[in-house]
């Protein structure tokens, strides 16, 4: 351990003063490699390569068999809501539209908490409950989804059950929160509560809640003391100056956490495979029993699938695929203008 | 009060430390709240249930905090109260779903748990019927340490490898490395196993086994170890590498000796985090290692179960017996990751002690 410090380099040669016949010629200072680090630039560039080859092949991949799909089936593959092998019905409109309203669900659930949290953490904790509240976000990211999900069907589904019956009875008039039942029954049919996006959602609401969180607090944590101070000197609340002077400061980082937030709920399985009980329509009803996402897809269909089906279910992949890469890469852009920002300002 | 206060200009107003008024009219506040909303929410609504009670109880209190503070404080400073109370409302919250779900887990789990041949059987004897006192998931956590081993063996050298590649080596194809495996930690985990499963299992010939689906979580880690190390690296300052250089030091032994050790806390840290993802992935082993009750040692042949895919598959049963199993195994997997992270932050906050 002590090797950090005292760094150990190997001799070099000593000073040879005057006494070869060459001494007075200048060593010359063009940098010429040596072999040992021709080896070590080869090894560490073919591991670069290797990594490119295995990454990069997957989105070869998954293009290269997802080519005869979209041939085949055209547009009709993105429209087509049903996913009924049997009868040639194969498209992705249900599950996408799923998809979607899930991370929506997310997403507006994980927001404010994520950000009421960030801000916590960086203007209101006291200094030593700020690094066991770090820490304890990052431990929530490591929660494996299995967790989440097993949690989520048999701790909160019996018990959101009734937020969900509460929401379409006095929401139901909105399309969003309608249910295929009638609400005021005085005995309510709870089955049909059960299962549905909007349970999901709230399970998938906490696994990207941490995520969403970290990059916030990080970029409030980059606002420049300085200013803060000048916003409470001039007499401002503590409200005062997050509202004038953080907020505005980590608007950058609090669009791109939630989007990272939003990647990550678009590609989450596990969770919403247990919570979900599987239909392929699409339907705005999102309390209503019954929904799928496309990861759901591929994981409830791959085990009976032939080699086209598979081949569809790889188009599926990369659509999903696209979609959350174009939303990472949103993410980091803003992420990094509100960092270069930082070191400007 | 907050009058007579402010009409002596030459006391400072307390910044760090609240007021005999703010505090005394939050817990007055939380009382009131709690009085009132029971009040509303079991005589006027007449609904009962505890959730209903607290959710109508802390509306109830947050009016009442804003309508005292309005009494003795300008409307900035009411402002100021009602945003430090929702901001802390929402920490709250957050802390307390993580405890319910930890608590839970384990709580469910501890039936299981206390049973010693959960730990040292595995599940061919013991049918969905049987008690606690049979059957055990040995077979999954032998599975999940070979399928970690082997990926993390596969992805640690070759992540770092990578990330040495990207930082000190550079060149010409290093932007277009950076951007693909950037863009891959996006991949989503059920996709990385499909890509596994269509190549190496359909493809090539290869069982559904551990082999199998330690390397469709190699490929979900190793974008994520990659990167994290990049930015490790990044972070060791310029003037060590000059100064090692300027010694007469190779560049491989610049990153050897100087630049590896310097950043050694953090790629620990990073390659202890993405091992944790990588435990506790449940759907590239869906779809690649096959499902078996029974112990398998050997990760090239045959069907390997892990921790997570334990859980889910129990989880499906309607059977209680199972559902306790369940838990008993996601109990040893939070357990797992609990400990993994700990050596992470030791890791970390050792190094800061000895700086």
């Amino acid at each position: 351990m002590t090797q950090q410090d005292t760094v150990v380099l190997p001799a070099v040669d000593p000073p040879t003063g005057g006494e070869g016949p060459n001494a007075d010629v200048p060593r010359l200072l063009s940098p010429g490699v040596s072999r040992g680090d021709q080896v070590f630039r080869g090894a560490m560039r073919s591991a670069g390569l290797v990594v490119l080859a295995i990454t990069g092949g997957i989105g070869v991949f998954l293009g290269v068999k997802s080519i005869p799909v979209f041939r085949t089936l055209g547009w009709s593959f993105f429209t087509t809501s049903q996913w009924n092998p049997e009868t040639g019905e194969i498209g992705i409109a249900a599950v996408l539209v799923g998809t979607l309203e899930l991370a929506a669900v997310a997403i507006v659930v994980a927001f404010p908490l994520a950000l009421g949290l960030a801000l916590y953490i960086s203007e209101y904790a006291p200094p030593g409950f700020r690094r066991a509240l770090v820490a304890l976000v990052d431990l929530m990211a490591a929660i494996p989804s299995v967790v989440y999900g097993l949690w989520g069907v048999l701790f909160l589904m019996p018990r959101a059950l009734y937020l969900s019956h509460w929401l379409s009875l006095h929401l139901g008039w909105i399309p969003l929160f309608a249910v295929d039942t009638n609400p005021h029954r005085p005995v309510w049919e709870q089955g049909i509560y059960t299962s549905s996006i909007f349970i999901a959602g709230l399970v998938v609401a906490l696994m990207v809640l941490p995520m969403a969180c970290s990059v916030m607090r990080e970029v409030f944590s980059l606002c420049p003391l300085s200013e803060k101070e000048a916003a409470l000197a001039l007499g401002s609340t503590r409200w005062g100056m997050i509202r004038t002077v953080v907020i505005p400061f980590g608007r950058g980082g609090i669009i791109g956490g939630t989007m990272l937030g939003l990647g990550r709920a678009l590609g989450e399985t596990i969770a919403a495979l247990m919570v979900l009980s599987l239909a392929f329509d699409i339907k705005p009803r999102i309390l209503e029993l019954g929904g799928s996402t496309t990861s759901v897809l591929i994981a409830s269909r791959f085990g009976d699938a032939t080699s086209f089906q598979l081949a569809a279910l790889l188009a599926a992949g990369l659509v999903l695929f696209m979609v959350t890469l174009a939303v990472n890469v949103l993410a980091s852009i803003l992420i990094s203008r509100s960092r270069s920002g930082a070191t400007s300002g | 009060m907050a009058r007579v206060e402010g009409a002596d200009l030459d006391v400072p107003r307390p910044i760090g430390r609240r007021s005999l008024d703010q505090r005394a009219s939050v817990w007055g506040s939380a009382a009131a709240g709690i009085a009132l909303g029971w009040l509303v929410h079991e005589r006027l609504i007449a609904s009962s249930g505890w959730f209903g009670l607290l959710l109508v109880s802390y509306a109830c209190g947050v009016l009442i905090y804003v309508a005292v503070s309005y009494v003795g404080n300008p409307a900035t400073d009411v402002r100021d109260r009602l945003a430090a109370v929702l901001i802390t409302t929402a920490a709250a919250v957050v802390m307390a779903f993580l405890a319910l779900v930890v608590g839970y887990t384990f709580w469910r789990g501890r039936e299981a748990l206390s049973h010693l041949n959960f730990f040292s059987q595995d599940l061919s004897r013991a049918g969905p019927l049987d008690p606690l006192t049979g059957g055990g998931v040995l077979h999954a956590i032998a599975g999940t340490l070979f399928m970690i081993t082997i990926a993390v063996i596969v992805t640690v050298p070759l992540g770092i490898g990578c990330a040495v590649y990207l930082t000190e080596v550079g060149g010409k194809g290093s932007r277009l490395v950076r951007t693909v495996v950037e863009s891959m930690t996006a991949l989503p985990s059920i996709v990385a196993g499909l890509f596994i499963l269509v190549t190496v299992i359909l493809f090539l010939g290869l069982p559904r086994s551990g082999l199998a689906a330690a390397l469709a979580m190699s490929v979900m880690m190793l974008p994520i170890i990659a990167r994290a190390s990049e930015v490790v690296l990044r972070v060791v300052p310029q003037g060590l590498r000059e100064a090692s250089l300027a010694l007469g030091a190779s560049q491989w032994q610049t990153v050897w000796r100087v630049v590896l050790p310097t950043a050694r806390p953090g790629l620990t840290t990073a390659v202890i985090l993405g091992t944790a993802r990588g435990l506790g992935e449940t759907s590239p082993v869906l779809l690649t290692a096959g499902y078996t009750t029974y112990l398998n040692l050997d990760p090239t042949q045959g069907p390997m179960v892990s921790l997570p895919l334990l859980t889910f598959s129990l989880s499906r049963s309607p059977e209680q017996v199972e559902i306790m199993r369940a838990f008993g195994a996601a109990s040893i997997l939070l357990a797992l990751v609990l400990v993994l992270f700990a050596v992470a932050r030791a890791v970390v906050s050792r190094n800061r002690g000895s700086r």
